[in-house]
């Protein structure tokens, strides 16, 4: 009986030496991929760096450019409302006023409007309506500054100039406090024609940041809210908002960022004046349109160091307002949870 | 419609009307600036339209005529660098942060800085440019205008790039790595080829965005009056003639500025366009 137990089969005694081949040869191809991944990890991260090295290169050179004019004139130079290339002193105060004026005045016109377009395009519209506008809204922003330049100057103002200037003079320009403000011949460039092009101008990104939060509400809170019978606007106002707080003001921050660093378009419609503007009215610079008028021209070291510190001032700002938005858009969207 | 007799209820009504009201003349408002600005640009631009645009160089002051072939050909070299520069290192810079993006710090970082100089003012960028590489060669050139909107179209890249390969499934991940394939055959070739549409939207919208930018050419590529195809010297523009041209007093001059202003923008419309129809990224199963 025992002579009928077969004896193991001859391939399962050759198998192990195989075995240990195509082990080894697993173990090579293994060892090789294992290279090839740090290399795409090494290299990958090496471009994804270029963006960092970029940003502090232009902070570094910023500074050093403008190390001349901030060691002669000190940190007074940004309060300093003086702009005079002849006897060369110069200080930052009319360049920032008129930043910060047409910039504010754009958020001020841009933040309602772009709130109506997001609350159309999200509750409103019909949907097969939804994707033509969205794409309307979309390409307001691909129209490139220096074509809202152009239709600023020869279009818009000559309009504002005849139309609208006259009218705000006779309604606003009597009034005790804010009469200030709307005094000035009505040339229709200035300060107000350049924060209203500004507006035209980061109107859609406003609204494609307001849309995108609005589209984060859970639909569940929504439909509660109408369960209960609150009107559209009602939901929007006390649901959607409030839910969106974060996201809303990133976005607004966001349109600041952009406003606050546009060139062409400004430079076009705000007059071009190195005074400090006195009412609405009135033509000004902001930094970047100084830098766009000038800087192929200075001469001096002192001019060019000058604009220099300009460049720096804004790319600090404009720095410190993105990075806020960010922060807040980031806020937002950890609160949706993970996806 | 049922009518309402409680007086509460019809204020909050007539509240929720004036404010839908307002909302749709807010969107009314803004396509009508887009179509102000576009029936501008036709209005103006249309008689500059012919042959001779393309034909002819950029005329001298007070000469009649004149096309802006020189600044065509220049824009289009400089847009070509420029999106052959950013195009590769945007990509690989998108793969490295969608993929190592959420596990380390470096990343997150990038991708913060990234945004931000989304955004970032595009006359600063021409003024580093000008101070890293003009200012010690010593002349403008075609190469500074160049690596200007390179520097300008990279963050565009990489953040449509990173967004499009997050938005591949995990499981045709994990699938392509359960057949043992390494890390990097399945970000190339699994990953970024499932969001090719998407990758080249981002692409198109970097050349859209460079397009039109004329602040940081100011003052790397500067202006040519003549024909020139050495781009170590300062190069002709689209967005810089018309800059120059539009505020002068010639008569022929601002006609052959709004002309540009007329290709620029249709082009960059079409561009537009083409990313979101042609090119429109499906979320990949």
């Amino acid at each position: 009986m025992s002579a009928e137990i077969t004896s193991p089969t001859p391939i399962q005694l050759a198998e192990p030496a195989t075995a240990s081949a195509s082990v080894a040869a697993m173990q090579s191809v293994v060892r090789r991929q294992r290279i090839q991944d740090w290399f795409f990890h090494k290299i990958t991260m090496v471009f994804a760096l270029t963006v960092l090295f970029v940003l502090v290169g232009i902070i570094i050179s910023l500074i050093n450019g403008a190390m001349p004019a901030l060691s002669e004139f000190g940190p007074g130079f940004i309060t300093t409302v003086e702009w005079d290339p002849v006897n060369d002193k110069y200080g930052a105060a009319i360049a920032i006023v008129g930043t910060l004026a047409s910039a504010g005045i754009a958020l001020l016109i841009a933040f309602p409007v772009s709130f109506g377009i997001a609350l159309f395009l999200t509750e409103v519209c019909p949907v097969w309506l939804r994707r033509p506008l969205g794409t309307a809204v979309e390409l307001l922003a691909g129209v490139p500054s220096i074509i809202y330049g152009m239709w600023g100057m020869f279009v818009f103002a000559p309009m504002f100039s005849e139309f609208v200037q006259p009218l705000l003079k006779t309604t606003f320009g009597s009034l005790p406090l804010i009469g200030a403000l709307f005094k000035g011949p009505t040339m229709g460039i200035g300060i107000l024609t350049a924060g209203l092009i500004l507006a035209v101008m980061i109107i859609p990104f406003i609204a494609s940041v307001m849309r995108d939060v609005f589209e984060i509400v859970p639909a569940v809170l929504k439909e509660s809210a109408y369960g209960l019978g609150c009107t559209r606007w009602e939901v929007v106002r006390k649901i959607v908002l409030p839910y969106t707080k974060t996201g809303v003001v990133g976005g607004v921050m966001l349109g600041l960022g952009r406003a606050l660093g546009e060139t062409m378009a400004v430079t076009f419609v705000i007059g071009n004046a190195n005074k400090l503007p006195t009412s609405l009215f009135s033509p000004g610079n902001s930094i970047a349109s100084t830098l766009a008028n000038e800087f192929a021209e200075a001469s001096t070291k002192l001019h060019v160091s000058s604009l220099f510190a300009l460049g720096l001032i804004l790319f600090v700002i404009t720095l410190i307002v993105l990075s806020a938005a960010k922060l807040m858009l980031m806020g937002l969207s950890r609160k949706e949870g993970v996806k | 419609m049922i009518q309402v007799k409680n007086p509460v209820y019809r204020r909050r009504l007539l509240v929720h009307r004036i404010g839908m009201a307002l909302s749709v003349s807010a969107m009314a408002l803004g396509v009508f600036a887009l179509l102000w600005i576009l029936a501008t640009l036709l209005i103006n631009g249309f008689s500059a339209l012919s042959a001779n645009l393309f034909l002819a160089d950029t005329p001298a002051p007070s000469t009649d005529g004149g096309g802006l072939r020189n600044a065509i050909v220049g824009s289009l070299m400089m847009v070509g660098l420029s999106t052959a520069v950013s195009t590769p290192i945007g990509i690989l810079a998108g793969i490295y942060l969608a993929e190592y993006g959420e596990e380390n710090k470096v990343a997150q970082l990038t991708r913060f800085v990234t945004d931000i100089m989304l955004s970032a003012p595009s006359i600063v960028i021409g003024l580093f440019v000008y101070a890293m590489y003009v200012a010690n060669v010593k002349h403008f050139s075609g190469f500074a205008g160049s690596l200007a909107l390179s520097l300008i179209a990279i963050p565009v890249v990489v953040r449509t790039t990173d967004n499009m390969l997050k938005l591949v499934p995990n499981s045709l991940l994990e699938a392509a790595y359960a057949l043992g394939a390494p890390r990097w055959k399945v970000s190339m070739m699994v990953r970024l080829r499932a969001v090719k549409a998407g990758v080249i939207t981002g692409v198109l919208l970097a050349v859209a965005r460079v397009s039109g930018e004329t602040a940081p050419l100011l003052f790397t590529a500067l202006n040519n009056q003549f024909f020139s195809t050495d781009m170590n010297q300062p190069l002709s523009n689209l967005p810089v003639v018309i800059y120059l041209y539009a505020m002068s007093p010639y008569d022929n001059w601002r006609e052959l500025a709004w002309g540009g202003a007329l290709l620029v923008t249709f082009s960059v419309l079409a561009l537009n366009i083409l990313s979101r129809t042609v090119f429109a990224q499906k979320a990949p199963k």
